[in-house]
């Protein structure tokens, strides 16, 4: 698959997502420092870089959980930018899931996931029950329907948040180092089910250290480095890296 | 100097005790009603962000907190006749007694409230919620169901305090007791008497509070675990 380098200008076919100079600082300290990608449809970028390079950063601020003090942020044709924005609009396109899941300990898993079809896209409870079969099966989780989040490994639960965003049909997903809090076999299942979507054409955005995995999966990676997109390319820059930090990093893991 | 009791007398008027006993609890529930909806309004206002609205809300707490249940009540009484508002004393100790758990049940709901992880508002927020469906799917009931016991035993003192509007001559359960002392000099026997039946309103509203409980969190009923 094609991937971009920086793209200064708007590619051809518009990207799903795309930064453009982005810069943020919390007080002092600068986080993101001009940083620009972008995403086409059902392509799957993958983050990567130290703590604290600014890739979580990054990630938050597609879907406005941080805004930004300079530079242009553009999803599914929605300046995230603008003031005026209509952050639950951009919320309905924009599926986000976190490292610590965030189920609602309170609802059952169909609950969980029936939860804001219902209330926010006004799915009547019946059609939200069947989308929630669906998207529950579609990451093997078909018997949990009634189980408590509690009731769930640590995988699991990260399935059934990965389902719940689903369930709102985003038309970009992202992931927050998802299997950070997850032992190797967990981790395994989850990255199993961001596969199947990959292969199904959802775009998505990772944040993670999984690096065999990123190899595996990314048709554009984007390491960051103090901040700023230091190397990005297709997958094939992890094995064969043109700067002596990504050298490094993928040297040493992280 | 034997201890002779003689609850006859006490117990010959059951019926004004048991007239004392409703009229306890039914202040009791108006008072639990209206102050929890208060509380829940309260602890919204006072996390809310309107810096006004912060305030105001931290200042009715701070003065119901830091003032007397029987001044407060004073205050309700001869305010709102200063007013030229004639109420019976059953409304204005059941205003005043409002007032009064309404404050904290605010601050014992602004526990429960700040006790929701931030991760938990995020993962609403992803999702595309509003303001105002968060707080209700997302805050206020898992946020009361961790603080319930406190709310509980809140709930439970309150009934027990109520005992003070008995002198703005509410006629409940304390005032009934005031009154059979009176007319029957068997001090000691009316007050054991009027003790025990405030042991048995506890004990039916703290089992009135775990039923409520079990309809209310279906998780805690299933599985039996603190939130």
């Amino acid at each position: 698959m094609n991937a971009h380098v920086n793209p200064p200008a708007a590619p051809p076919n518009a990207p799903v997502v795309a930064l453009r100079n982005v810069h943020k600082s919390f007080g002092s300290l600068k986080v993101l420092d001009g940083v620009s990608f972008s995403v086409g449809r059902g392509e799957v970028t993958v983050l990567i870089g130290r703590s604290g390079s600014g890739k979580s950063t990054a990630l938050r601020c597609i879907d406005r959980f941080e805004t930004i003090d300079g530079g242009e942020i553009e999803v599914c044709g929605r300046r995230v930018d603008d003031a005026g924005l209509d952050v639950r609009a951009l919320r309905q396109d924009v599926g986000i899931v976190f490292q610590s899941y965030n189920l609602f300990p309170h609802l059952t898993i169909e609950e969980n996931i029936t939860l804001a079809p219902h209330a926010v896209k006004k799915v009547p409870k019946a059609e939200a029950r069947a989308l929630a079969a669906k998207v529950l099966a579609q990451v093997g989780l078909e018997e949990k329907l009634h189980a408590y989040p509690e009731q769930l490994s640590g995988g699991q639960q990260q399935r059934a948040a990965i389902a719940r965003s689903l369930a709102m049909q985003p038309k970009v997903m992202l992931f927050d180092e998802v299997t950070s809090a997850l032992d190797p076999e967990l981790t395994g299942e989850v990255l199993k089910v961001i596969e199947a979507l990959a292969a199904d054409g959802m775009t998505m955005v990772l944040v993670t250290h999984e690096m065999s995995f990123a190899r595996g999966i990314a048709d554009q990676v984007v390491f960051m480095h103090k901040g700023k997109v230091h190397e990005a390319g297709p997958a094939g820059i992890l094995s064969s890296p043109s700067t002596p930090e990504l050298a490094q990093f993928v040297g040493t893991g992280f | 100097m034997g201890l002779v009791l003689d609850f006859s007398v006490v117990l010959d008027r059951w019926q004004a005790l048991l007239d004392g006993a409703t009229l306890t609890l039914q202040l009791a529930i108006i008072a639990v009603v209206c102050g929890a909806t208060i509380g829940v309004f309260g602890a919204i206002g006072r996390r809310g962000g309107n810096v006004l609205v912060e305030r105001l809300c931290g200042a009715y707490v701070e003065a119901i907190r830091n003032t007397p249940l029987l001044v407060q009540i004073f205050l309700v009484y001869f305010g709102l006749s200063s007013l030229g508002l004639q109420f019976s004393a059953f409304t204005v100790a059941a205003v005043a007694l409002t007032i009064n758990v309404g404050a904290y049940t605010t601050e014992i709901m602004r526990a429960g409230f700040d006790s929701i992880h931030k991760g938990q508002i995020e993962a609403a927020e992803g999702l595309g919620l509003s303001k105002a469906q968060i707080y209700w799917h997302v805050i206020i009931w898992p946020g009361i169901e961790r603080v319930y016991p406190a709310l509980t035993s809140q709930f439970v003192l309150l009934m027990l305090a109520s005992s003070v509007t008995s002198q703005i001559s509410a006629e409940e359960l304390t005032a009934v007791a005031n009154y059979i002392q009176s007319e029957t000099y068997r001090s000691f026997e009316t007050y054991i008497v009027v003790a025990l039946i405030y042991v048995a309103l506890s004990f039916i509203m703290r089992f009135g509070f775990w039923l409520l409980g079990l309809a209310l969190f279906p998780r805690r009923r299933r599985l039996g675990t603190p939130l």
